[in-house]
């Protein structure tokens, strides 16, 4: 069986990939992408621990993440092809209507 | 047809001519020529019918029930009203109607020359602009007059009295693009108000010390008042109702407007200013008879002036050239006599020389009228003469006329004139020689004027003379018909002293107050031999006056040139009037002006300078003191509050960089704070879990 920390290791690495893509890249795509890593390294921390722990919640959970996540990536790029048709661009600093 | 049919129909008769006036104010514009002419003479012709019934119906009934009185409504209910003399009075006046002898005799004239001018205006007026408002005017007048002698109190009188003064104004500044026009009828309407106003005055007067203005109850009232012949407040009332009448009716000292509406189309000048509206004032006088026989102070006034205007308008009608000014003189002359004979206590003379003067007043004006269409509209008469073959009928219409107006028995003139002569050589004799003089006087102008217009030498420019012609129809029955009564008129009044029997007089006497303390007064009737004295010598003045303007300006026409330059300034004088225009102009138009004039300066200058400038100068200075405060400490506070904020906000504005990675790195990085913090708490290190 392989150890927890492998899974945590690989978990905490998926994150912290997935945080430098929201914070470095302009491209709301990419950003999304990232979004998608996060919300994996969680997945791969509750069915890690739910198999250690020897109950099935977590990998329920897990299911219900990536259904969220489905949902939440067809509103993401459905707000991204309006945004275009609007603007003409997908860069993040270029949508700045709202600030101040 | 029921039976008084239209003595109760009376309201009538000023109705149709409102109705033709409103037809033609209102929708006049889109009629035809001869629809305002069917409409507009139309409606006169209704009245004349209605009045002529009337009358007719009225003679029908005893001497003693003659007298009828149609109201319509109550018109001003004014209620309980406290007097100054302490009586209380329940005024009502009303909206009626009162028809009696002395109104029918008014209507009459009224409708029946109306009538006539109305049909000769078509043909008159026919070529000129504003044919529809003419008539519009000319109806309104009639409704106006109507009222006027119809009203059955003197409110109602008022009404009528102040409508035609409008109509007159409407009527001379007819053709209100010429300067002179419009100036005329100012000078009307501002003369008349001065009367007005003593009119005014006397009728509150009345209304303070009898309670009523209805004509069926002064007389009742007035007896039981008590008063008694020299009364102080009836002399009053009689003097301040005269002043009203010297201006409608153009008596000296306000006759002035008289001459000058001659501006007016010349059968307003025949209708408005010769045969009806200016003889309202004798027709009010006889109204209120039952006051003037109260106060021989005020019919003393009346007498006098009359006579004196008689002769004074008479002399300067002597040397005018233009037509129409000697005919406006005349009438001025003429109307004295009538005030004359007012004044002497003479009434009926009064009345029934308003009526045959009303027949051939009017036939002078409007052969003048005529003459003047036949020359192009000339009217001074150095450039007339020899008209008479060229236009036969309005000449002889003309000189029916004049012989009329001089006094040659036995037509209408001279038996109104001898009249009143007979009656003031019994009253008054002096006043009697004043008359008598005018006589001759009148005799001399209006020969004189016929003399200048239809005989001589031909003085019409040569361009008009090719288009001298006589008037259309329309204008010459007109003619023949008021030449006809000018004849017959007056023989209803014939003399008991040439073996008539006066039913004028007598049809008449019914209105003529007879106070019990007057009769005693009068003096003993005319002896017959006296009066046929009077007549002979009148007659004589007159002739002679005739035979002098023959040889001044048929037999020797160098004669009154030479004269006017001999006369030393008199001639200048009675030419100009006697300068009264430049006097009044003088002493109270200028005066009124140089009032206007400061009370101007006062306005500009105090008013409009000190007031409302100076008040919106301190508005102004005020307001740029608030400007300050307002600029400066108010929104100066706006400003500095929302300054702080601003300079307090500025590094949490600084984080919202609009950065969606900024944002998301502060999340992180919130996100590890908290971690860490709660690690921390909890005890659990990194260590632990790895291991």
């Amino acid at each position: 069986m392989v150890p927890i920390g492998h899974y945590i290791f690989l978990s905490v690495a998926l994150l912290a990939i997935g945080i430098v893509g929201i914070v470095t890249r302009r491209n709301v795509i990419i950003i999304l992408m990232s979004i998608e890593l996060i919300l994996n390294a969680v997945n791969i921390n509750l069915v890690a621990f739910s198999r250690l722990v020897g109950s099935v919640e977590g990998q329920i959970f897990a299911i219900f993440i990536i259904t969220d996540a489905a949902a939440e990536a067809a509103v993401g790029l459905g707000i991204i092809i309006a945004f275009f048709r609007n603007r003409e661009t997908v860069l993040a600093d270029e949508m700045d209507i709202l600030k101040w | 047809m029921p039976t008084e049919f239209f003595l109760r129909n009376i309201w009538l008769i000023p109705l149709f001519p409102l109705a033709g006036a409103a037809t033609m104010l209102l929708i006049g514009r889109r009629l035809s020529n001869s629809g305002v002419s069917w409409v507009g003479v139309g409606s006169v012709g209704l009245s004349v019918i209605f009045a002529f019934g009337a009358i007719l119906q009225l003679i029908a009934r005893a001497p003693a029930q003659r007298v009828v009185e149609i109201v319509l409504f109550d018109w001003v209910p004014a209620g309980v009203m406290h007097m100054s003399s302490g009586r209380v009075v329940n005024f009502n006046a009303q909206w009626g109607m009162l028809l009696d002898p002395l109104s029918a005799i008014m209507i009459g004239v009224v409708t029946g020359v109306g009538f006539l001018i109305h049909v000769y205006s078509t043909g008159y007026m026919a070529h000129e602009g504003g044919y529809y408002r003419f008539f519009g005017y000319l109806n309104l007048f009639m409704f106006s007059m109507l009222v006027l002698v119809l009203g059955n109190n003197l409110l109602l009188l008022f009404v009528g009295w102040e409508g035609v003064g409008l109509c007159s104004y409407l009527l001379v500044g007819f053709y209100f693009l010429r300067k002179s026009a419009s100036d005329a009828g100012k000078k009307a309407f501002v003369v008349n108000r001065i009367g007005d106003a003593g009119f005014v005055l006397g009728l509150f007067l009345l209304l303070n010390a009898i309670g009523t203005l209805r004509f069926t109850e002064i007389g009742p009232a007035i007896e039981a008042g008590g008063f008694t012949v020299g009364n102080g407040v009836m002399t009053a009332i009689a003097l301040l109702l005269f002043v009203g009448a010297t201006g409608k009716s153009a008596q000296i000292p306000l006759y002035v407007w008289l001459p000058d509406a001659m501006e007016g189309p010349t059968p307003v000048s025949a209708l408005i200013h010769a045969a009806t509206m200016v003889t309202a004032g004798v027709y009010m006088v006889t109204r209120m008879n039952v006051v003037f026989q109260l106060a021989p102070i005020a019919l003393a006034a009346v007498a006098t002036i009359g006579a004196v205007t008689a002769i004074y308008a008479a002399s300067m009608g002597l040397v005018q050239h233009d037509i129409k000014r000697v005919l406006a003189y005349s009438t001025v002359s003429q109307l004295g006599y009538m005030f004359l004979a007012l004044g002497v206590g003479a009434y009926t003379a009064g009345i029934f020389h308003l009526m045959t003067h009303a027949f051939f007043k009017a036939l002078l004006f409007l052969g003048s009228g005529s003459v003047i269409h036949a020359l192009g509209g000339e009217q001074d008469m150095r450039k007339m003469g020899a008209l008479w073959g060229k236009i036969p009928k309005t000449a002889w219409t003309f000189m029916i006329a004049t012989i009329t107006i001089s006094g040659i028995p036995p037509l209408a003139g001279f038996v109104s004139k001898d009249a009143i002569l007979a009656a003031s050589f019994n009253a008054r004799p002096v006043l009697w020689g004043i008359g008598f003089v005018t006589a001759g006087m009148t005799a001399f102008y209006m020969f004189r004027l016929v003399f200048l217009t239809f005989f001589g030498e031909s003085r019409v420019p040569h361009d008009a003379e090719h288009h001298i012609h006589e008037s259309p129809g329309s204008m010459t029955w007109p003619l023949i018909i008021l030449a006809l009564l000018s004849v017959i008129g007056g023989w209803i009044g014939w003399p008991e002293s040439l073996g008539g029997s006066d039913h004028f007089a007598k049809f008449l006497d019914p209105v003529i107050a007879r106070h019990a303390e007057v009769i005693a007064a009068v003096p003993e009737a005319t002896q017959r031999a006296t009066e046929l004295g009077l007549m002979v010598v009148s007659v004589a003045v007159a002739l002679a006056g005739i035979l002098l303007a023959w040889f001044f300006y048929l037999r020797k026409p160098a004669i009154p040139g030479a004269l006017a330059k001999k006369s030393g300034g008199l001639y200048e004088l009675v030419y100009n009037k006697y300068y009264i225009d430049q006097l009044y102009d003088t002493m109270f138009v200028n005066r009124t002006k140089d009032l206007g004039t400061t009370l101007g300066a006062f306005d500009v200058g105090v008013i409009d300078g000190l007031g409302v400038n100076g008040a919106g100068w301190a508005a102004r200075a005020g307001s740029s003191l608030s400007m300050v405060w307002d600029k400066w400490i108010i929104d100066g506070s706006v400003n500095l509050a929302a300054r702080i904020v601003w300079i307090f906000s500025h590094p949490v504005r600084m984080i919202q960089s609009g950065r969606v990675s900024n944002y998301a790195l502060l999340i992180v990085l919130g996100v590890l704070v908290f971690l860490g913090y709660y690690l921390r708490l909890t005890g659990v290190t990194l260590h632990n879990v790895l291991r």
